[in-house]
């Protein structure tokens, strides 16, 4: 099925405002709850903030590292990893959460979302 | 050349078959066409039962089910199937649309059954499949709503948890004798019945239901059963056991079985070549699979004969395990015991809530099956055991203790017994991918045969099958650290490494990750590192010690304020109620002496502790790997028996080393006399008063292997026992290994108990002037962590529920009453079995 979507960027931060590899939440139009992250590199990325083993909006609250190469957010629930790049589950492949392009422009971090 | 294949349905497996085909077909010789009758895509039906915990839908979605990005997959969503025309080999759906296949997989699903009883399709009847059914279900609850489920089976009693959390009165009807009657037996399903029954269930078991009666509104009024009696309610349930989609099969004159579901041969193909059917609408040999592991094989299968494979389905067995209301439940291979001769043996614990029946040959050798309700560890070992020499006799694998999980090891196994049943890799598997693969760690095994990866179950025999391998267990903290978390301390105390990324730039590799970052954070706080949330510290530390609160099941956090030895004036007593009042905040005694104040908001923790703060309280480090409590008992100031004053000596002792971080939580208690009213030999550090001053036993606790801690030294006074106490706590602190408590880590002292004493009462190393005068750095530079917050701006910042919308509440969070108080709504999601 294709369809096209019309995609909104919403600035949600100052870039200083995300502290160096720790996330924060934020809220996108129609209630989406995205975590933040900014990693050692300043890069931003921005994941679905509903863990999907335990069903609470946490992910923003998780560790940030890397598992094998890959930066990831661990769970703070059940500690499962997940890529921050692809939204990827390390620990059961089946499971992914929704990945958001997120940008810096002028020093202020901007989601985006359909 | 381009063939078109129709699927019908998209549902579990429906959609699995898509997938399959999709990762399989790299040329793209299929094109796909889904034809649903459901208005969205395919959603996870095991877990629907989740959705009443916030009525998302959104949380069911499967990954990928909308094939956004697939030009080769055509999904048209709410427009079923009416007519297959197997001459022209097309299909046409109620919108009149006709779609010509080469393949057609039928994967229609099954439907509810409901009992054609008088009125049961009144206002008010439901059943419980889809998404829909549940928003009608909550549309028909008012407050005060009774509800009847009419089936007491697995579905019956997950429709029947979710009316109980929607606040409805909830009778459950079973016509069997027993909850639950084709997983479980009779003992077992009266344990199940009374575990269903605490949770304010009403069950009738043994009894049909005749008619549903309306009220004056004309809907559901109340429900009478086949014994006379008569239930009022607002709304019902039926959920009586499903019945296959076999219509359009039937229609277009394939098959159909006895019991319905469309016929197919081992390669799920209908005596149709062009036609298959999967999932729950398919029979195969007599039988249809009520669950979506089977169902996921068959759309493997169909995925794979589409390319021209011979794959076949070999059949599954029933085996489940799942956890229902918070009761786990297993039954595996012939549960009932019909195989001939077949014996029985039971372990019945009404008072601990376990039940486990084994069922074996009749002399005793084989195991054939079994039944395990409220203790389900077994599951794992026994399941694969089937069909196999018992390695122990019976008796011991269902005593209490023994269970599978002692009794048996993994080494009993034969092997090509599955290991891990979620994704069928076998012991042989898995020790050839230690031996031969160089697996030399759980993880590796999880990369390597995806063992563990499912549910988790077996993970302890993977631990165990490495050790059996003789694959030493490296003590390297992590992929980040080649060094235990005790060599790490010395590292940092002898270098002066005082951050996370010197030490990880100079004696580790990569950024760090979740295992490494909260150790080194604790050793830099035993180091003195100022407050937990200074700087670089604030991104090591787990969810708990950075918001200084401990994170519960929904997102919230609890507020534990400390109560030195458990001792609190009614002026104190006044406000926790107060701020508890103020804030809807769950209040419960801990274990522990002390009260928990559960349900707040990460933004609202700053304010709770602001007044905690003002009132005089200050963290109680429930949270941290840290010193939790001193437990006390009334000692001499009241108690008849007393011969010291404990809680004098138990404050003391928890105001010096409140804040001590260590590698596992700390507890203690001091007792007035060998009566022991404070269990101080269940903890890390236990004092109990002599005539002549006081005994000091090291290395109890509670917890999953309770330990009675062993004494030390006797008799001492109160300075003595202080210093040997300072420099017991301080060789802990600094030797024992991440998530060690003091009796694992003296256990595994070379020497044990003794050479702990030779280390701190007779000083064989030298080292307790340098141990004691550490602890007096910790005494000296102790500060409450709550209040740094609440004097910093900066770090008070972080504590609030999103970044660009600091105020908002999170729309996630949702609270029931439950006796008077405000708890989160939840609900147990059953485990998956994949098969
Ligand atoms: C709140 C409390 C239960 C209660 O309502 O009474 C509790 C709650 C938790 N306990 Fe406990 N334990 C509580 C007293 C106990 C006790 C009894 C005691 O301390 O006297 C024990 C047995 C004694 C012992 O520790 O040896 C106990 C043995 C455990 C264990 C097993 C430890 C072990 O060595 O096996 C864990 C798991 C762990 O720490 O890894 C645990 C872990 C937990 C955690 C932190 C689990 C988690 O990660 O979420 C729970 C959340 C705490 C919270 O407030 O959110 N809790 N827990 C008690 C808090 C006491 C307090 O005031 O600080
Ligand atoms: C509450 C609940 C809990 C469960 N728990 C578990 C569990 O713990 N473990 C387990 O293994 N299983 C469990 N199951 C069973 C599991 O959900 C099913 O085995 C699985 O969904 C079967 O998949 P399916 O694709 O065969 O059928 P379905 O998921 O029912 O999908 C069939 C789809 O086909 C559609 N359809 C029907 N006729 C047509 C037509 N003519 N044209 C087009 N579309 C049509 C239907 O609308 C439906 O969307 C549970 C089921 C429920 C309801
Ligand atoms: S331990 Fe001894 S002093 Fe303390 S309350 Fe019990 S009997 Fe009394
Ligand atoms: S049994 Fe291995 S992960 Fe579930």
């Amino acid at each position: 099925m294709t369809a096209i979507q019309e995609r909104v960027w919403t600035p949600v931060c100052r870039h200083a405002d995300l502290l160096p590899e720790r996330g924060a939440a934020a809220l996108l139009p129609l209630g989406v709850q995205v975590a933040l992250f900014r990693t050692h590199d300043g890069q931003v990325h921005a994941l679905a903030n509903v863990d999907p083993f335990s069903g609470a909006a946490v992910l923003s609250r998780g560790i940030v590292g890397d598992r094998a190469g890959r930066q990831v957010v661990v769970s703070p629930i059940y500690k499962q990893a997940f890529d921050l790049r692809s939204g990827e589950c390390l620990d059961d492949p089946a499971v992914s959460v929704e990945v958001y392009p997120a940008r810096v422009v002028d020093d202020v971090v901007q989601v985006c979302s359909p | 050349m381009t063939r078109t294949l129709v699927v019908a349905g998209h549902g579990m497996v429906g959609h699995r078959v898509v997938q399959a085909l999709r990762e399989r077909d790299r040329t793209g010789s299929w094109r796909i066409v889904v034809l649903a009758e459901e208005s969205r895509p395919a959603y996870d039906r095991v877990a629907l039962s989740s959705y009443v915990d916030g009525w998302r839908a959104d949380d069911l979605t499967l990954p990928g089910a909308e094939f956004a990005d697939d030009e080769l997959v055509e999904l048209r969503l709410g427009d079923p199937v009416r007519r297959v025309d197997r001459a022209a080999r097309t299909v046409v759906t109620s919108a009149g649309v006709e779609h010509r296949y080469d393949a057609l997989v039928l994967a229609t699903g099954s439907r509810p059954f409901v009992p054609p009883v008088p009125g049961h399709d009144l206002p008010g009847c439901h059943v419980y499949r889809t998404i829909e059914d549940l928003d009608g279900i909550r549309a028909d609850t008012g407050s005060s709503a009774v509800g009847v489920v009419v089936g007491g089976g697995l579905l019956g009693l997950e429709a029947a948890n979710a009316l109980r959390l929607l606040g409805v009165d909830t009778h459950v009807v079973e016509l069997a004798p027993r909850l639950m009657p084709l997983q479980v037996d009779e003992g077992g399903g009266a344990l199940l019945r009374r575990q269903v029954e605490r949770l304010g269930l009403t069950v009738h078991c043994g009894v049909s239901t005749k008619e549903v009666v309306a009220g004056p509104d004309g809907r559901v009024g109340a429900v009478r059963l086949a014994d006379g009696s008569t239930l009022d309610a607002d709304l019902v349930v039926f959920s009586a056991g499903i019945r296959p989609r076999d219509d359009l099969a039937a229609a277009a004159g394939l098959a159909i079985g006895e019991r319905g579901g469309v016929v197919v041969d081992d390669g799920c193909r209908t005596a149709d070549p062009h036609v298959y059917a999967v999932g729950e609408c398919a029979c195969l040999d007599g039988r249809v699979y009520g669950l979506v592991g089977p169902g996921y094989a068959m759309a493997e299968v169909v995925a794979d004969r589409l390319l021209g494979g011979a794959a076949t389905f070999p059949g599954a067995d029933l085996s489940t395990k799942l956890k229902l209301l918070g009761v786990d439940v297993a039954s595996f291979g012939d549960a009932h015991a019909v195989t001939d001769r077949a014996l029985e043996v039971v372990h019945n614990d009404p008072i601990s809530g376990s039940y486990k029946k084994l069922v074996v040959s009749d002399d005793a050798r084989t195991l054939l099956g079994g039944v395990l309700v409220g203790d389900a560890s077994g599951y794992a070992l026994l399941r694969p055991l089937v069909g196999r020499p018992l390695p122990a006799d019976p008796g011991a694998l269902v005593a209490p203790s023994g269970g599978a999980g002692v009794g048996v090891g993994v080494g009993a196994l034969p092997d090509d017994a599955q290991v891990c049943s979620c994704h069928a890799v076998t012991k042989a598997t898995i020790a050839d991918a230690i031996t031969g693969g160089g697996c030399a760690d759980v993880a590796a095994i999880k990369g390597c045969t995806k063992a563990g990866t499912g549910c988790g179950s077996c993970v302890p025999m993977l631990r165990q099958l490495l050790a059996d391998c003789g694959v030493e267990q490296s003590s390297a903290l992590c992929e980040h650290f080649d060094h235990s978390r005790a060599e790490l301390f010395e590292i940092a105390r002898s270098t002066g490494i005082r951050t996370f990324s010197q030490l990880i730039e100079r004696h580790g590799r990569g950024r760090g990750c979740d295992i490494c970052k909260p150790t080194v954070a604790s050793v830099l706080a035993s180091l003195g590192g100022g407050h937990v949330l200074d700087g670089e510290q604030a991104a090591l530390q787990d969810t708990n010690d950075h918001f200084l609160a401990n994170i519960q099941r929904n997102g919230t956090y609890s507020v534990v304020p400390r109560i030195p030895g458990g001792e609190i004036t009614a002026e104190k007593l006044i406000v926790i109620g107060e701020v508890a009042k103020d804030f809807g905040l769950y209040t419960k005694i801990t274990g522990a002496q002390r009260i928990d104040l559960l349900g707040a908001t990460v933004d609202q923790l700053p304010k709770i502790w602001r007044r905690l703060v003002d009132a005089g309280f200050e963290s109680g480090h429930a949270y941290g790997k840290a010193l939790r409590t001193v437990k006390s008992c009334v000692g001499t100031t009241w108690c008849r028996y007393g011969v010291q004053d404990s809680v004098s000596l138990a404050i003391e002792l928890e105001l010096r080393y409140r804040g001590l971080r260590a590698p596992h939580k700390l507890k203690s208690a001091v007792s007035g006399c060998a009566r022991e009213c404070a269990e101080a030999r269940g903890k890390d550090f236990g004092i109990i008063a002599t005539e002549q001053g006081w005994n000091l036993y090291v290395g109890g606790n509670g917890g999953f292997t309770p330990r009675h801690a062993e004494l030390l030294v006797s008799d001492v006074d109160a300075a003595e026992l202080i210093r040997l106490i300072d420099r017991f706590l301080m060789f802990y602190v600094r030797t024992a290994d991440r998530l060690q408590r003091t009796a694992t880590w003296i256990e595994a002292m070379d020497g044990g108990l003794d050479h702990l004493r030779a280390v701190i009462v007779d000083d064989s190393l030298g080292i307790c002037a340098e141990l004691e005068s550490a602890m007096a750095r910790h005494v000296a530079g102790y500060a409450d962590e709550w209040r740094g917050v609440l004097d910093d701006p900066d770090k008070l910042a972080r504590f609030s529920s999103f970044v660009n919308a600091p105020g908002t509440p999170d729309a996630t969070i949702s609270f029931r009453e439950e006796r008077g108080q405000r708890v989160p709504v939840s609900l147990g999601i059953p485990e998956v079995v994949r098969q």
